[in-house]
């Protein structure tokens, strides 16, 4: 669902009118899951810090002012919820990452610098993602530190902005950016490993 | 140019790729990096699988779906929502 559309049923929800309701309700208790469930690890958490932020959305819905912003709000109570519900991280502890690690591996043969890197134009540019591929991703994003893994998720799976990200985890912007960059060059290496093991794979 | 000269630019352009990707860089930063990025192959292969990852990311559709909403878990939050309206001070 486009970030539209979310607005359009948070208006009709603010007007009073509940035919609205259902969607809203189905559309946003699976993003807070899914967010939840990569936060907290666990199936049952992650179910209850959904309804429980639904139940808190509702009942404050008059304190979103602009319904423009309803997706970071919902976020905003989503992330409160499970900070309060998280038990012990389950895929990685909390630590920092170093933009160093990272840096590719140059081959120098035939006195010509080449990147040591997995052939990446065979991934597929289609809208579906493979399940292999997915679970691939799925699992770059669980293993990273806990304060990447929050920017990484909103920024570029709920593709909301730096801005928006900062404010619903009390960062500066140019932590956000940061902690972003790393996450990401961290996930590029996992996926990178998996396409150097077996080429075709991408294919 | 030395090779030492070379790798000092890469590594900054390694250290700016996302907000490279993100246009969160000034005009001039950019163009600094596409002076860059045009003789140096390697630079342009890494950037490229770290676009992939972002746009990897961007068209991700979770497979883990919550159980089906209860009809008790869906009542709690309409009422919710009924008070809510409820509770609104009439419009004069």
């Amino acid at each position: 669902m486009e970030r539209d559309t979310e607005v359009e049923l948070a208006r009709q929800l603010i007007a009073g009118n509940p035919e609205a309701f259902d969607r809203f309700v189905e559309h946003f208790r699976a993003k807070i899951f899914h967010y939840s469930w990569l936060m907290c690890g666990q199936r049952e958490d992650a179910e209850e810090v959904a309804q429980e932020t639904l139940l808190k959305v509702f009942e404050s819905f008059d304190h979103l002012r602009d319904p423009e912003r309803v997706r970071p709000w919902i976020f905003q109570i989503a992330k409160n919820a499970c900070l309060m519900k998280r038990r012990k991280s389950v895929f990685a502890p909390s630590k920092e990452l170093s933009l160093d690690e990272f840096l590719p591996t140059m081959s120098h043969a035939g006195g010509h610098g080449k990147l040591q890197i997995a052939d990446w134009s065979s991934l597929p540019d289609d809208r579906m993602l493979r399940s292999e591929l997915k679970g691939v991703l799925e699992q770059a994003i669980g293993e990273l530190p806990e304060n990447y893994r929050s920017v990484m998720l909103l920024r570029d799976v709920e593709e909301l902005s730096t801005l928006e990200t900062a404010q619903i985890l009390d960062l500066t912007e140019d932590v956000v950016k940061t902690r972003l960059h790393r996450a990401r060059l961290a996930v590029r290496q996992k996926l990178d490993e998996y396409l150097s093991t077996s080429p075709a794979r991408g294919k | 140019m030395a090779s030492h000269e070379h790798n000092e630019k890469c590594k900054e352009v390694f250290s700016l790729l996302s907000e490279y990707l993100d246009l969160e860089l000034t005009a001039e930063a950019c163009q600094e990096i596409e002076a860059h990025l045009v003789g140096c192959p390697p630079c342009i292969e890494f950037a490229e699988s770290l676009r992939k990852t972002v746009d990897l990311c961007h068209r991700y559709q979770p497979t883990e779906l919550p159980d089906p909403l209860g009809q008790q878990a869906r009542e709690q939050l309409l009422d919710a929502y009924r008070k809510m309206l409820a509770g609104r001070k009439p419009v004069s």
